[in-house]
């Protein structure tokens, strides 16, 4: 299990976690596509499951929070692998008490996320974080 | 009570091909990377065909095609399209069975929808546009005595959609009809989940409708979606699915400086007032279907009534009839006449709805019905099957907030009408809505006050052609099912003429 380092100013605990098949999954995509980035999707279809883009290719704003970002390196030369963890500043309002783990499970998805090819799609499992207060 | 036999079977209605190719300038075209991929039957969880997976490169050939055909198709007259439109709808209802288990065993829904709903709808939906496309007049308007403005209606040229896996034929037809209607070429990706009805379709309607005007290409969103999507070779791109990719897609047109129509999905409330329980009559028979219809197409409706919201009075009364209404659902083969719910889509939605579950009871809902994946044994053991569920809890909870896109409701109660709209509007989303109530005053304010594009009254789950659909919110942007939909797929062209021979006096 790999947690995101905390991103969000004056938070101290991860939010957000991969666990061991995605993490091998992502550095075998981080290969064919270059650096990555997430970006938590809502509503129908594929809704409500993490979306894996490009670095870059996505364009976050303002009105996006940055739960946390994975190191998923070291590369071949020692370099880092950041990956970004995004969702949508009104949807993170309704998300905030839950910690995210990004697992991977057969299928392939609807989106535009890299990983659909492989026969496989990201997918959030949530537990709820002691230290947030749900049902505000 | 009729068991369809399953394709691959003798006396099936449907045989599938081994292999599907891309449906590019009116004939079948291998994918120029020679790559395929499995679609899988959600009802056994087994392969049934290969499709092919096309790359920017197939989207290229579709698009040459697309372009050639585009000029003379938007040149032929509303009558020629109409009846081009027509013979596909005749078409259509002429293979209802051939075309229902197709969708059945690529999709995974009961038989009775797709024989009674979906492909009904998508015949009916070609003949209203045909209908619209004829009934359509431009404008024009006297400026002054030797001045008049023309609005002539002018196809955009070449356009792209990008079509969900819930209703795969009826989703495209959605889409297709006012495009076609219009006078557009149609570049079109189907779901990499569902791909194969809209190509027995197409096996059907290939040759009605000149080559090039509809080009299909398969494949997976981020290798043929992201292409279309992206290129600049089309002048509109339409899509139905969730929002990351809507603003993925949004980001792309406003590099072509193209329109973008999005349908995004919901968390639709169905609020049932006191009064619906003044009786026990077929008007409290209607409202207790309303409410079980959340398990309709097993959840995975944009317009899911996933969120009930139940007036205190009769809480407990009207949930412990729905609970058992919805209790007696049939789930079972999806071939079966008298199966009501089927198979979620794929493996994935499985998985997601599961997880759901989980968030749920963590959460600290209460389980009323339900709450665990269903195994039907024999056959049908690795299929994708969920109970329906009834969760109760509060709407801050993320059961209310999330489109689980499966058989699942989450209930809650409201004090007064503030208090139920207040509840209905705290939500991401405005996509569809339903409202309860023997008051017409009441009903009619209900439906005013929801922020959604589209609130049933004392209905739920109808899809009229005629009926204008689409999103209020984080649900998208446009409309469809509607004549509306015409002006998605069409340029205004402004004629300014003078009918004066005397100069300004300027120059």
């Amino acid at each position: 299990m790999l947690e995101a380092t905390v991103t969000i100013p004056d938070e101290t605990i991860s939010r957000v976690s991969l666990n061991d098949a995605s993490t091998e999954l992502l550095r075998k995509l981080w290969i064919q596509y270059g650096p990555l980035m997430f970006h938590q999707s809502g509503g129908c279809c594929d809704g409500s499951s993490p979306m894996c883009y490009p670095a870059g290719d996505f364009l976050t704003s303002d009105n996006d929070v940055r739960l946390g970002t994975f190191d998923i390196g070291p590369n071949a030369d020692g370099s880092p692998m950041p990956i970004d963890f995004w969702m949508s500043r009104e949807q993170f309002a309704y998300w905030s008490h839950t910690h995210l783990t990004v697992d991977v499970v057969k299928g392939r998805g609807s989106g535009f996320s890299v990983e659909a090819p492989e026969g496989v799609r990201f997918m959030i499992r949530s537990r709820l974080m002691d230290s947030a207060t749900p049902f505000v | 009570m009729t068991v369809y036999a399953a394709p691959g079977t003798p006396d099936a209605k449907v045989t599938f091909k081994p292999r599907y190719e891309n449906w590019i300038g009116g004939e079948w075209v291998k994918p120029v990377k020679g790559q395929y991929f499995e679609d899988i039957t959600p009802v056994t969880g087994k392969p049934f065909a290969e499709v092919a997976r096309g790359t920017a490169e197939d989207i290229e050939l579709a698009l040459d095609a697309a372009c050639k055909a585009a000029p003379a198709w938007g040149k032929t007259s509303p009558t020629e399209r109409a009846a081009v439109l027509n013979k596909i709808a005749d078409v259509i209802d002429a293979n209802l069975e051939l075309l229902a288990v197709a969708e059945t065993w690529d999709n995974g829904k009961p038989i009775r929808e797709p024989l009674n709903a979906d492909l009904p709808l998508a015949s009916d939906h070609f003949r209203y546009f045909a209908a619209a496309i004829r009934a359509q007049d431009g404008d024009h308007a006297e400026l002054d005595h030797d001045t008049v403005a023309y609005q002539f209606h002018e196809p955009l040229g070449v356009v792209g959609q990008i079509i969900p896996w819930n209703f795969p034929i009826l989703m495209a037809v959605w889409k297709l009809a006012p495009a076609l209607a219009a006078g557009n070429a149609v570049v079109l990706k189907p779901a990499e989940q569902t791909p194969v009805s809209i190509l027995v379709l197409i096996e059907l309607i290939g040759d009605i409708l000149p080559p090039g005007v509809l080009n299909i290409v398969n494949g997976f969103g981020v290798e043929a979606g992201k292409p279309l999507a992206s290129s600049p070779r089309i002048r509109k791109i339409a899509f139905t699915g969730e929002t990351s990719t809507g603003r993925l897609i949004s980001q792309y047109a406003s590099a072509n400086l193209i329109p973008v129509t999005l349908e995004l999905g919901g968390k639709s409330p169905n609020i049932f007032f006191s009064d619906v329980a003044d009786s026990n009559d077929a008007f409290y028979d209607k409202a207790q279907e309303g409410f079980t219809l959340f398990a309709f197409n097993q959840g995975e409706v944009c317009t899911c009534p996933s969120r009930a919201l139940i007036q205190k009075p009769i809480y407990d009364s009207f949930l412990d009839t729905v609970t058992a209404r919805t209790a007696k659902a049939i789930q079972g083969n999806p071939l079966d006449t008298e199966t009501q719910v089927g198979a979620q889509a794929s493996n994935d939605q499985l998985e997601k709805i599961l997880s759901y579950l989980d968030i749920g009871k963590q959460e600290g809902a209460k389980l009323r019905l339900g709450g665990e994946r269903a195994d039907l044994g024999g056959d049908l053991t690795d299929g994708y099957y969920v109970q329906p569920t009834i969760f109760e809890g509060n709407n801050k909870m993320r059961i209310f907030q999330e489109e689980i896109f499966g058989p699942v409701v989450a209930v809650t109660s409201f004090d007064d009408y503030d208090d139920a709209i207040s509840i209905a509007n705290d939500t991401l989303y405005g996509l569809g809505a339903g409202v309860w109530s023997r008051n017409g005053t009441t009903a009619y304010r209900a439906g005013r006050d929801i922020q959604a594009g589209r609130v049933w009254v004392n209905n739920y789950h109808a899809y009229p052609a005629g009926a204008a659909f689409g999103g209020y919110k984080s649900s998208g942007i446009g409309r469809e099912n509607n004549k509306l939909a015409l002006d998605h797929y069409q340029q205004t062209k402004n004629l300014l003429v003078s009918y004066s021979d005397n100069a300004l006096g300027f120059f």
